[in-house]
């Protein structure tokens, strides 16, 4: 067995048990980035700063300072600003821009003791759900149909992150969701993710995508190893306005807790049209397993479900148009020439910009222009008032909620990226818990006829994390997924 | 309320992306698709419901009146395209 | 018709105009709005500048507590609606020294809602101007134009800046009312030490709108609110000194008469006025027309205020100047005229009153109001440093009413003092000005004038007017020293007048 086949937990054992050290596994990763650069997970490798981090991790651990991560070789999405290190969001507009700051989520983590490995790929800004929208080009998933060698994309946004964890190429990743970016690129890639309570993870030095809906969390190899790194990456942050001041449990001891007696709520509207029958079979399995692990399952209804995407497509957008007015070559970033202001500011967004960051800004723009407000903008946050309203009602049925992550398993590269409207249904079942700032979870439970991983999703209650981790747990044991990507790269 | 090419135009315009003549019109098309989805929002009933704008419950923070950033004009402007003197040097702006 | 509007004769006809101010004045705060980075002026390029206001990637907001403090003291101030829920607004557009692209502002939730203003005019006579409301949002920072003949450059100094943007409702009449109003608001926020008034380092500064119509029309919009009897208007943009506001007014309001009455149309319009050649002229005029896109800031909460600690500020608040001129009045039985004056800053108003104590208080303020004040001023000084301590008017209005020395007198000695050679009493000593109370020095130098003018003596008896030069020449013969009323007393026995 190889150093990088052990999960998180596993290796912080290892470590504190000195059977290696953190400069033997952050070399053993950084043999395997090396490796896999076919995948195009990392657009950034930092070896020398992992060497030098891990050896001082080990010099910690020598003096008996070991934090709760000490020694774990990460990756971070390249939405997070790193100091001194290049931060692009992958986007053309900060190919060359370098942060002099360090995100309040990831100084967390280097506080705990974890090592950066680089920078993982993204789509755009977090615009996409197949990391086809990055400017360094889409990452593939190390995972492959049965007998294929078609390219798949490991979902995203954050799918630099999901396939590095999946192939092995950190213990975990941070990752950021804002309609589904961090659950349906674990589905697609048979890793688990969590995206946590809106407030719990400082937005603090993440490039912002729409602000009331972006949400850090961690994805990682197993359910446990999730809330490891989510105990780290959470907390209460003076420099955002949004961070919620409540104290953060350690969330892996509700991993392996009892659920019996839980009450768990299957929302009849995620039932939708052509899901395939393999997705409808595992959210049976998952019923199955829940129910004899002792919970009740109770049907609940969501019934404003189908209108939280075009609520998003208009929030996400709106909030985007102006959280991304900065990116204007006047101050960091791309400048392009021309042949006044005006101009100067359109070449340079134009050429900074990928095509589905501007279709966002333009939809952002025009719903927030003058005599559209009130028809859509307004509009939507009284739809998103009513998603929210359909979750406080089912708390009063159930402790947390079981659903698919996604309605499909992973597709190839190139298959939607020509249809927006068919890209955004990726999202179908994991955006409504942004709309109502819930935690969900997304672990793989099973695969399809094709040998991909499917992924279900636990929904919990506003700073409920602990319950959703059990549920997890839970199913994580029930469903005894093991299987891996076959190293093809 | 269809998009068509002047306002694809305009509201290029405000959000300052250059967008050639011959993609107005693609563009629109391709808005118009997306807004036609959206406008099934309009099923929903919201009478009398209050927009949610956050769903944080809370107040805002406030933060004590104390200098605690600044004083660094290299480390804001380092990643500047054009800096002298440590002023920012953007295009001529003509009032 | 509106006695105190200006009518303004045109070649059609008479017009009035219509002024409304929206001010911004700088929160006297440490740091910036919604980050750790000092406010002050002077330093040097982008040196106050954090990663926030320069909209670093995932920066983000949090509001300084002080200057919402400071929003509130002034709409109690203001005698306005205190919104205990109130919400930050972005106002997008682009410009270089506009890091975000947006101004975080409030747009249809302002911290303070609907209040007054009592300004007083130069002839004494007071008006009312209604606040519409005031809200809280950010500078922008600074582009400088002549640097370079091809770039701009930009410091991000200002950038954050807290501003309290304080909107009239349009109750001004004249540029000369403007002017009343922008002063009286200066002086209740300097009273109130929200913001320092400093009007040529920009820290107060207006935004006048200016709109023309036909008198009678004024009349109709306050009786129904509706602004279609109103002119259209223009609104000039940063006017930062009295003077310049009303020649920016006395300007635009004749430009916009001479397009109307060429049968033309005055286009709603942003202007700036040019001080060299007293003009206003068009800015950005060739840009489309704005569209801000207004909407709740997401990096922010609503702003909710706890009722205990607005009442907490309130009981705070200091005296405010209609109050203090309204007491100083009633106290010392001033005039209204006086008590204006000394109300003017709080610093003029706590001399008069400190040097009052126990004396004659329209003597004192007397005192303080003409000599004093001329000479500060002259000086180019304010009270709060005035070389003469408030206790050396006191003892020279006592040395006043003690009868040690006339006001004449007094007036020679007061020259001594701004002249730096001491106390009013040591003066009076040293110089031997001391008023000759002693009947019989004054009685001598009676007889010796009666004895040398017979006359004189003999006229004016049938001529009792006369009797003021025999008083100056009592005066003369004594130095000026001897006490004005015996002098009196005495020549009218001898000389037996009436
Ligand atoms: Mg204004
Ligand atoms: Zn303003």
């Amino acid at each position: 067995m190889s150093l990088t086949n052990l999960t998180l937990k596993a290796a912080i054992d290892g470590l504190a048990a000195r059977e290696f050290t953190s400069v033997e596994l952050t070399r053993a990763h950084i043999d395997a980035i090396e490796a896999a650069r076919g995948l195009n997970a990392y657009i950034l490798e930092t070896p020398d700063k992992a060497i030098d981090m891990a050896a001082k991790s080990d010099a910690r651990r020598a003096l008996g300072e070991a934090g709760p991560l000490e020694g774990a070789p990460l990756g971070v999405k390249d939405l997070f600003c790193t100091n001194g290190v290049r931060t692009t969001a992958c986007s053309k507009i900060l190919e060359n821009f370098v942060p002099t700051y360090e995100s309040t989520v990831t100084s967390q983590l280097w506080r705990d003791g974890a090592v950066m490995l680089g920078k993982l790929n993204l789509d755009q800004f977090a615009m996409g759900s197949s990391n086809e929208t990055s400017y360094f080009g889409p990452v593939t998933n190390p995972w492959r149909a049965q007998g294929s060698t078609k390219a798949l994309t490991p979902g995203g946004s954050s799918g630099g992150s999901a396939a590095a964890v999946a192939a092995d190429l950190c213990l975990g990743a941070t990752a950021t969701d804002t309609g589904g970016s961090i659950r349906q690129p674990a589905a697609f890639t048979g890793t688990v993710g969590i995206k946590p309570t809106y407030g719990r993870c400082s937005r603090w030095g993440v490039v912002a995508f729409a602000s009331s809906l972006d949400q850090a969390g961690p994805i990682a190899k197993t359910v446990e190893d999730a809330a490891l790194l989510l105990t780290s990456m959470s907390g209460h942050d003076p420099k955002d306005s949004t961070s919620l001041d409540i104290p953060v449990p350690d969330f892996t001891q509700f991993v392996g807790k009892s659920v019996k007696g839980l009450k768990i709520g299957i929302p009849k509207e995620y039932r939708v049209d052509n899901m395939p029958a393999e997705i409808e079979k595992l959210w049976q399995d998952g019923i199955a397993w829940l129910k004899e692990a002792g919970c009740e399952i109770v049907d609940i209804s969501l019934p404003h479900t189908k209108y939280a995407l075009p609520a998003y497509y208009i929030v996400a957008p709106a909030e985007a148009s102006s959280n991304l007015a900065r990116y204007d070559g006047m101050r960091y970033g791309l400048r392009e020439e021309g042949a006044n202001l005006t101009e100067i500011y359109e070449n340079t967004r134009a050429s900074g910009f990928g095509d589905e960051v501007k279709r966002r800004i333009l939809i952002g723009t025009y719903v927030l222009s003058a005599g559209y407000y009130d028809a859509y903008y307004l509009k939507a946050l009284k739809v998103r008032r009513r998603i929210a309203e359909d979750f406080d009602n089912a708390w009063t049925k159930c402790d947390a909620i079981l659903t698919p992550t996604a309605p499909s398993a992973a597709f190839g590269l190139g298959e939607n990226s020509n249809d927006p409207i068919a890209m955004y249904l990726n999202d179908v079942f994991t955006v409504t818990t942004n709309l109502a700032g819930l935690p969900g979870l997304s672990l793989p439970a099973g695969l399809d006829a094709n040998g991909l991983p499917l992924g279900l999703q636990i929904i919990g209650k506003p700073l409920d994390e602990a319950t959703v981790f059990s549920v997890a747990g839970a199913v994580e044991k029930a469903a005894g997924f093991t299987a891996k990507a076959e190293k093809w790269w | 309320m269809a998009i068509d090419a002047a306002t694809v135009r305009k509201v290029a315009r405000l959000a300052r992306i250059a967008t050639p003549e011959e993609r107005l019109e693609p563009l629109a098309q391709e808005l118009n698709g997306i807004m036609t989805w959206i406008e099934q929002l309009a099923e929903v009933d919201t009478d009398g419901c209050e927009p949610l704008t956050s769903v944080v419950a809370a107040g805002l923070p406030l933060r004590e009146d104390v200098v605690t950033m600044g004083g660094d004009p290299a480390r804001v402007t380092s990643n500047a395209p054009k800096s002298i003197n440590n002023f920012f040097v953007v295009p001529k702006v003509v009032e | 018709m509106n006695e105190n509007a200006k009518v303004i004769k045109g070649r059609t006809g008479d017009w009035e105009m219509v002024l409304g101010l929206e001010v911004h004045a700088q929160v006297a705060s440490k740091s910036k709005l919604f980050s750790g980075a000092a406010v002050g002026f002077g330093a040097g390029p982008n040196e106050q500048v954090s990663l926030v206001d320069a909209a670093m990637p995932g920066m983000l907001p949090v509001l300084n507590r002080f200057c919402v403090e400071q929003a509130v003291k002034t709409g109690l101030g203001l005698r306005a609606q205190i919104n205990l829920k109130s919400r930050f607004d972005r106002k997008n557009y682009f410009y270089p020294d506009l890091p975000q692209g947006y101004q975080i502002s409030q747009f249809d939730q302002p911290i303070v809602g609907e209040g007054v203003v009592s300004v007083e005019r130069d002839d004494g006579t007071t008006f009312d101007v209604r606040i519409e409301r005031l809200h809280l949002e950010q500078d922008a920072g600074k582009s400088l134009h002549d640097q370079d003949p091809n770039a701009t450059y930009v410091d991000l100094n200002r950038a954050g800046t807290a501003l309290m943007e304080i909107v009239s409702k349009p109750d001004m009449r004249t540029s000369e009312e403007a002017a009343a109003y922008v002063k009286k608001l200066r002086t209740i926020l300097v009273y109130l030490g929200t913001c320092d008034g400093d009007m040529e380092k920009g820290n107060l500064r207006a935004d006048v709108n200016v709109s023309v119509c036909r008198p009678g029309d004024y009349e109709k919009f306050r009786a129904t609110g509706d602004f279609k009897h109103l002119g259209t208007r223009c609104e000039i943009k940063n006017v930062n000194s009295y003077r310049y506001i009303q020649q920016a007014i006395e300007y635009e309001a004749r430009r916009q008469i001479e397009i109307l009455e060429d049968g033309g149309k005055v286009d709603q319009e942003t202007r700036l006025f040019d001080p060299t050649k007293g003009e206003t002229r068009s800015m950005r005029s060739k840009e489309e027309a704005h569209d801000y896109r207004y909407f709740p800031d997401p990096d922010l909460l609503p702003l909710v205020l706890d009722p205990a600690w607005v009442k907490s500020i309130e009981e705070t608040l200091p005296e405010l100047p209609d109050a203090k001129k309204a007491r100083l009045q009633s106290q010392y039985g001033l005039s209204a005229y006086d008590a204006g004056v000394l109300i003017i800053d709080a610093d003029r108003a706590d001399y008069f009153e400190a040097a009052a104590k126990g004396r004659d208080a329209k003597l004192v303020a007397n005192w303080v109001t003409n000599e004093l004040l001329a000479k500060l001023s002259a000086a180019g000084t304010e009270f709060s440093n005035s070389p003469l301590p408030h206790t050396d008017i006191g003892q020279l209005v006592e040395l006043i009413e003690n009868g040690t020395i006339s006001s004449k007198i007094a007036k020679e000695v007061f020259e001594h003092m701004w002249a730096g050679e001491g106390r009013p009493a040591e003066i009076v000593e040293k110089r031997g000005l001391v008023q000759i109370n002693d009947t019989g020095a004054i009685e001598k130098a009676i007889d010796d004038l009666i004895a040398g003018n017979p006359d004189k003596a003999e006229a004016v008896k049938d001529k009792p007017q006369a009797l003021g030069w025999f008083v100056g020449q009592v005066m003369k013969a004594t130095g000026g020293k001897a006490n004005p009323g015996t002098v009196n007393e005495l020549l009218r026995k001898k000389l037996g007048v009436e």
